[in-house]
């Protein structure tokens, strides 16, 4: 019962959308009782404006933005933006795609919650934000080079951190595996991998 | 003086600074005693969890929740088991859903002593931690009677949990509560009162509800603000439905009221534990969902069947495929909301995997809370934000 009414307002908040920002919307989806919006990039901060003061919405609280990447398209990023509406009880995901040089406007001005998520996403994936008022890197560390939650980047990284007590200071080297990491392809397993297991070498 | 020698101090905090509370570097800049400006450099402790998460399995990805918040491991799994369920589309049974419940209450009550206790001790008094360690170590010892370990659990499953409580310790969790309940009052009395603690925290660090929402902010830090927000009662997941328990608000959002409100909510998490233990006597039955494409078969069963044993084997190795799908679950942890974003492409990882952690959006406002504070202050505010950097740095 409480999700079929959930369900309702879901669909009821779709249609005011696409009423008030008709341009901004490219399609909904309602999946596991979640609503997700895909939007243009252009028309992102008209509609979390509109979201957040509209009474009948009230989406004032800004719960989290993330990248995903997607390689194969062309347009590679997704941002997704997750807001709560603590007056109604209601959630919504918003999604704009984007490339790796296109910018999406930033929220910043709007949410200042924005703002290091935001960063995150720039320092995680390298997705440019237009507006942002300091988009420095977050999470990594000083001087590093590469995003590294892109597909494309190695789980293992490319420099590894050490001290070194001869120079007395810390010291970063390419990285060195004494094993390599073990990823299986589960998708079609009798191919087996696609690098030769320690020890297999003299197999052949 | 002449002018120009009055000038700006700057000053780093940490990143080893016991009140800092693990790893955090902030970079202040003082006018005399007071913070004009706090820019906080976090990430010294960044694991890249998520990337890891991408090339685990379902199953080994939930060890790495409990690294996240280490204070309260099992509310972290909690929310990546429901996020996996939802997506799996399978309903846990009910003795499953009350020891989570149970646990995430544990989870809750380790979550609180820490930082009440720790909150008084930056703010100057000793004895506190003394008496709240003492209650975390057996709580801890619960943990570890459930799951094996104190703190990295691995217990809350996709599924389910990992194994059954034995019966004695329902009843021994149920006997904490009571002496428990004397503790928390014990620290009551001597934390609450005190001059030197409310000189402190009142009238320190507040925030107004507006700017709560507007900065992400979720538990207690909105609450403390005079919101009633709560995911148990607004969102209920599991059996919250089923428990009475009430939502503690402050007035003024200042440090002193988030104080009281979690001293408040240990008395609340005490009660749910006792009603969980309550129904835990009577609700006997499976642990995990009977599904064998996602809870693996009991060891006995292995002996005997062979599907069993394939199962096991299939589940210990390539793991279960989940259906193809994007999902947002977030269960009310002890610091706020905690949220696992899951995007699936229907193979045996998830493709993406973003952990919306509480400590994250509280912390970034440290600028905006600290500004026109003392630097004394700064630890204050710092201790009733609640902050750990396993989430925030991820």
């Amino acid at each position: 019962m409480a999700d079929t009414v959930q369900i309702d307002s879901l669909v009821d908040l779709v249609e005011m959308i696409r009423v008030a920002q008709a341009d901004a919307v490219i399609e909904h989806k309602i999946e596991f009782g979640q609503l997700t919006v895909m939007l243009t990039r252009s028309g992102l901060v008209e509609v979390v404006r509109f979201l957040r003061d509209d009474p009948r919405t009230a989406f004032v609280n800004l719960v989290d933005i993330c990248g995903v990447d997607w390689p194969a398209r062309a347009e590679r990023f997704d941002v997704v933006y997750h807001f709560l509406s603590p007056v109604h009880n209601l959630r919504i995901r918003l999604k704009v795609m984007t490339d790796e040089r296109t910018p999406v406007p930033s929220l910043s001005g709007i949410f200042p919650a924005a703002d290091w998520y935001e960063r995150e996403a720039y320092d995680l994936y390298g997705i440019l934000f237009s507006g942002h008022p300091d988009l420095r890197r977050l999470l990594t560390d000083y001087g590093f080079d590469g995003h590294p939650l892109r597909k494309d980047f190695p789980l293992t990284g490319f420099v590894e951190v050490r001290y070194d007590d001869e120079a007395k200071r810390v010291v970063y080297e390419p990285v060195n595996l004494v094993q390599q990491f073990r990823d299986f392809d589960f998708l079609s397993p009798w191919e087996g991998t696609d690098y030769v297991l320690p020890g297999d070498e003299k197999a052949n | 003086m002449a002018e120009q020698q009055v000038r700006n101090f700057n000053i780093n905090f940490g990143p080893q600074h016991p009140a800092a509370h693990g790893v955090l570097r902030l970079v202040l800049e003082l006018d005399g005693e007071i913070v004009t400006r706090v820019d906080p450099h976090i990430g010294l402790l960044h694991r890249g969890t998520e990337k890891l998460i991408e090339h685990k399995t379902y199953t080994q990805a939930v060890p790495y929740f409990d690294r996240l918040d280490y204070v309260a491991p099992m509310n972290q799994e909690h929310a990546f088991a429901l996020a996996t369920e939802k997506l799996l589309g399978i309903e846990i049974p009910k003795r499953a859903q009350l020891i989570r419940v149970l646990y995430s209450e544990i989870g809750r009550l380790l979550s609180h002593l820490l930082n009440v206790t720790t909150q008084a001790m930056d703010v100057g008094a000793l004895t506190p931690p003394l008496w709240g360690f003492e209650e975390r170590e057996k709580l801890m010892m619960f943990y570890e009677r459930a799951c094996g370990a104190r703190m990295h659990s691995n217990y809350v499953r996709p599924g389910g949990v990992h194994q059954d409580l034995p019966d004695q310790l329902v009843e021994d969790i149920d006997a904490f509560c009571e002496p428990f309940l004397k503790v928390v009052d014990d620290l009551d009395r001597l934390i609450t009162g005190n001059r030197i603690f409310k000189q402190r925290n009142v009238d320190i660090g507040v925030v107004s509800l507006d700017e709560c929402w507007a900065w992400g902010f979720s538990g207690v830090m909105v609450r403390g603000s005079g919101a009633a927000w709560d995911l148990r009662k607004s969102q209920p997941y599991e059996c919250y439905e089923e428990m009475e328990f009430d939502i503690p608000v402050g007035k003024n959002g200042d440090c002193y009221d988030r104080y009281l409100i979690r001293m408040e909510e240990m008395r609340q998490s005490t009660s749910i534990m006792r009603q969980c233990c309550e129904k835990l006597r009577t609700t006997k039955g499976p642990v995990h969902t009977l599904d064998g494409k996602v809870a693996p078969p009991k060891r006995a069963e292995m002996k005997r069947s062979m599907e069993a044993l394939i199962h096991h084997f299939k589940l210990y190795t390539e793991g279960f495929r989940v259906p193809e799908g994007e999902v947002y679950a977030a269960v009310e942890a002890p610091k706020g909301e905690f949220g696992v974003y899951l995007v699936s492409d229907g193979t045996n990882k998830p493709y993406r995997c973003k952990i919306k952690a509480p400590g994250f959006a509280h912390l970034q406002a440290m600028d905006t809370i600290c500004e026109g504070h003392m630097l004394a202050d700064v630890a204050a505010i710092l201790g009733s934000l609640d902050i750990v950097f396993g989430e925030v740095d991820r």
